[in-house]
């Protein structure tokens, strides 16, 4: 197939078209939705909610480090299905929503490590512990940036593609072992498991109610984030096959 | 403002830092949105003006 | 794939091949901690098994650039990649030769390391132990990150970043069992965690490198 009709396939196949199309219709949509939960949850929490036994005001903490913290772990997740179905499928826009929900997923994590830090000091008594979850924290952060570093190395997009693919499967599995690795090597200070959803004596309902409202507006905006940003790696791509097509034509 | 006691610079600094960073991913994004669309259409519309130009000749 | 293997040592020990390197590095390291710490023998025995592993580790990184590099620059990996041998082997190969040429000469230096760092005669025994069965994963797994930045000009960074990470299991179990094993408790469980790691990794690890190989030289 001669390089200016496999450019072609690119833009007219499918994918990539009919994505820009739906998107460009449902993200001041999800953008909106999210804004509205986020500010809901958040300014309850802030605003509307008791201090906690033990914890005094710092409880307030909860509301942007808890959904940091899902959102970083889920995102990693989100990209080792896109990934897995770029390399079974093919499907380009998949690979670029790896990539796009990436920089999401790093500011995530750094948001949830900062905000566990602060949280931290006047509760340990020190900035920084070697505590399971913060550790494994900062062992995603690393991972994260590996990732982002990869695609930024390698020239080739599809081939970019296939080795971050490649890299987010390896690295999902050593994130897992990793997880149990630092659980066994430091019992740690953070509260047992106060989050399952059945378990209710563990987060009583006052706090509760606003926090799933700002994990549902987290996650919004990572939806939000995830559609404008493909939508970018959509175009950035496409300006890339027209500007090969352009120095073709000059050649 | 509710009443934050002695913890009040670890709450409003962490909700500080969290919504700082939220605000400077959501700008950035949105601005390299801006970005790549300005630059694609250009690119686009340089394309169509080289074949036009090519037509032009042709005929 | 024996005749590979025995090129690829025999390559790695010429001069400029860069054997021994990784070892000067493990003694630079095992100097320069007492320097940093203090002198201080019962502080120097208790982080000996932590400080050797991470020397061992960052050692091991040094020499990965090297693992598919020159074959790749004069083309002899398209070669190799045309040939019958399964590339999952070749990997496999590069990684036992990374593996002889500087893992094996870290592990059987480590317990000398260890009397300079007051590790008394359990302590060196678990150490060295532990490098044995570990330091096969860190060759392994390096030869992935090595097989992912093959293509690049100047990968040797990228891979140290992407490498590492991987390295963090294996470093947590391999340390624990040293140091439990030194201070004379059962070591069992970390131990056997870190060559389940080795052997899962070895396992599998070669083909996600060969997938790898195979994406760059297209």
């Amino acid at each position: 197939m001669s390089l200016s009709s496999r450019m072609n396939k690119f833009w007219e196949f499918a994918n990539p078209v009919k994505f820009m199309a739906w998107t460009g219709k449902v993200l001041p949509w999800v953008a909106g939705a999210a804004a509205v939960a986020l500010g809901t949850g958040l300014i309850w929490g802030f605003f509307f909610t008791p201090e906690a036994e033990g914890f005094g005001s710092t409880v307030k903490i909860i509301y942007v480090h808890v959904p940091a913290a899902t959102m970083a772990i889920n995102i990693w997740a989100m990209m080792l299905v896109a990934s897995l179905i770029w390399l079974v499928r093919r499907h380009h826009v998949s690979a670029l929503a790896a990539r796009a929900a990436a920089a999401v997923g790093l500011t995530m994590t750094v948001i949830a490590l900062i905000t566990g830090m602060i949280w931290g000091e006047p509760m340990w008594g020190t900035w920084w512990a070697w505590d399971p979850r913060l550790t494994s924290f900062l062992v995603l952060f690393l991972f994260y940036l590996g990732y982002m570093a990869l695609w930024a190395a390698v020239e080739n997009p599809d081939t970019a593609a296939d080795l971050t693919s490649v890299l987010c499967i390896v690295g999902s599995v050593f994130a897992v072992l990793s997880r149990y690795a630092v659980n066994f090597w430091n019992q740690g200070l953070h509260q047992g498991a106060s989050l399952s959803l059945d378990k209710e004596e563990h987060v009583a309902d006052v706090f509760w109610q606003p926090l799933v409202i700002s994990l549902v507006g987290f996650g919004l905006l990572f939806v939000a984030l995830l559609l404008m940003r493909t939508r970018t790696e959509i175009r950035r791509r496409r300006i890339h096959a027209l500007e090969m097509r352009e120095r073709m034509i000059d050649a | 403002m509710p009443e934050l006691g002695k913890y009040a610079t670890a709450v409003v600094s962490a909700w500080g830092v969290s919504l700082a960073a939220l605000a400077v991913l959501i700008g950035l994004s949105w601005v390299q949105s801006r970005r790549a669309r300005r630059e694609l259409e250009a690119a686009e519309a340089r394309l169509r003006s080289r074949k036009e130009a090519k037509n032009g000749r042709d005929d | 794939m024996i005749a590979l293997l025995i090129r690829d040592l025999r390559l790695s020990i010429r001069a400029g091949g860069g054997f021994g390197l990784g070892l000067a590095f493990f003694l630079i390291v095992t100097v320069l901690v007492p320097f940093g710490v203090g002198p201080e023998g019962a502080l120097l025995a208790r982080i000996a098994p932590g400080i050797l592993w991470v020397g061992a580790l960052l050692a091991c990184l040094l020499s990965l650039d090297r693992v598919f590099q020159l074959d790749f620059e004069d083309g002899t990996l398209d070669l190799l990649a045309t040939s019958p041998i399964p590339m999952e082997g070749l990997v496999m190969m590069k990684a036992l030769a990374h593996w002889l040429t500087t893992g094996l000469p870290l592990v059987l230096a480590a317990p000398v390391f260890g009397m300079l760092m007051q590790l008394e005669g359990p302590g060196l025994w678990w150490l060295f132990v532990t490098l044995a069965l570990g330091t096969p994963a860190l060759s392994m797994i390096g030869t992935f990150g090595a097989a992912l930045t093959v293509g690049l000009k100047r990968g040797g960074l990228l891979l140290s970043l992407l490498v590492l990470p991987l390295y963090v299991p294996t470093l947590i179990f391999g340390a624990e069992a040293a140091r439990r094993g030194a201070a004379g408790v059962e070591a069992a469980t970390p131990l056997l965690l870190m060559a389940g790691i080795t052997a899962g990794s070895v396992a599998l690890i070669p083909f996600a490198a060969a997938a790898a190989i195979r994406i760059n030289l297209r």
